[in-house]
């Protein structure tokens, strides 16, 4: 199914978020992610389910001022 | 300073953005004593691992980490944003920025304020960016936040402190606050004029890593925090407009 993955264009088979991660390649990493502009804290990763078209946001730590 | 439940022996909190080096990072915050540095979230690619990279880097250091939502422009970013930050750094300490003004980075009060009160109720520590409004103050201590941090002037602006009476002003407002003079600063004067003025604390970032030689720069700010708080609570002696001789006259010789 097609959706956005930090804003690009991504193909994704998986149906939960959780197995979306794993099959894009991320790993453990820390990381935090957005379903729809909404948080998906990591425990609910497994029960999020994907449909055509969502959003999804990936952040990591990154310097700050 | 206390943090909410945290009392910190240093006053200064470094920004961790703009380093020539992530070596010179780490010294910079080793030279500048500060027990709390700054950091943000972004994107992150697969495979890219740039976040646990930076993450080990900062982990090396032992200092506290304080997450920034840089570049929020709403309140449902801003909050989306903290909550993100919450679970990767392990922490409920935030920085809450809600900009309302692209030029000037000045705050959006009002965003603030709502922000604010959504994330302490869900159990946030907000040290909020501000300016020196002390009707804006007000509304934030109301909402729950104990840590206000005006600006001194625009982020990035090295400009120092804008509206020294308006900080003074809110200083005597808040007697028992926590106030952290944040954005703005320049030089290692505008650091310790925050100090002398009574302020907490001082986070500054660029003034450090845009320095020539930032490791020597962390120092020096390191200095005038100390110095500065040391003479404020030396009470300092007030501005007057007309001399008055320091060497007495009593027993002057008189050769007129």
């Amino acid at each position: 199914m097609k959706i956005l993955l930090n804003g690009e264009p991504a193909e994704v088979a998986a149906a939960t978020l959780a197995a979306a991660l794993d099959e894009l390649g991320y790993g453990e990493g820390p990381f935090a992610t957005a379903l729809n502009r909404d948080f998906v804290p990591a425990g609910e990763r497994p029960q999020t389910r994907l449909t055509e078209g969502d959003a999804i946001e990936i952040i990591a730590p990154m310097q700050g001022g | 300073m206390r943090i909410y439940d945290e009392i910190l022996s240093s006053r200064l909190m470094l920004g961790t953005a703009r380093y020539p080096s992530p070596e010179i990072l780490q010294e910079a915050i080793v030279a500048s004593g500060a027990e709390i540095v700054t950091v943000s979230l972004r994107r992150e690619a697969a495979g890219e691992r740039a976040g646990q990279k930076f993450w080990d880097i900062i982990r090396e250091t032992g200092v506290r980490v304080l997450p920034n939502t840089a570049g929020c422009h709403s309140v449902r970013e801003a909050v989306t944003t903290a909550r993100m930050a919450r679970e990767v750094f392990g922490t409920t300490l935030v920085k809450l920025e809600v900009i309302g003004d692209a030029d000037t980075l000045q705050p959006d009060l009002f965003g603030l304020v709502e922000a604010t009160r959504i994330l302490t109720e869900d159990g946030f520590q907000v040290l909020a960016y501000t300016t020196e409004d002390l009707v804006a103050a007000d509304r934030l201590v109301e909402a729950g936040c104990q840590v206000l941090m005006p600006w001194g002037s625009p982020i990035g602006s090295a400009r120092g402190l804008n509206n020294v009476y308006g900080l003074r002003a809110m200083r005597a407002r808040f007697p028992d606050l926590t106030l952290i003079v944040d954005a703005g600063i320049g030089v290692p004067s505008h650091a310790a004029q925050a100090m002398e003025l009574g302020y907490d604390g001082v986070l500054l970032s660029s003034a450090v890593a845009l320095a020539g030689d930032p490791v020597a720069m962390a120092r020096a700010f390191k200095l005038s925090v100390e110095a500065g708080r040391i003479a404020f609570g030396a009470d300092p002696l007030q501005p007057r407009d007309m001399a008055e001789p320091s060497t007495p006259l009593l027993g002057r010789a008189a050769f007129a």
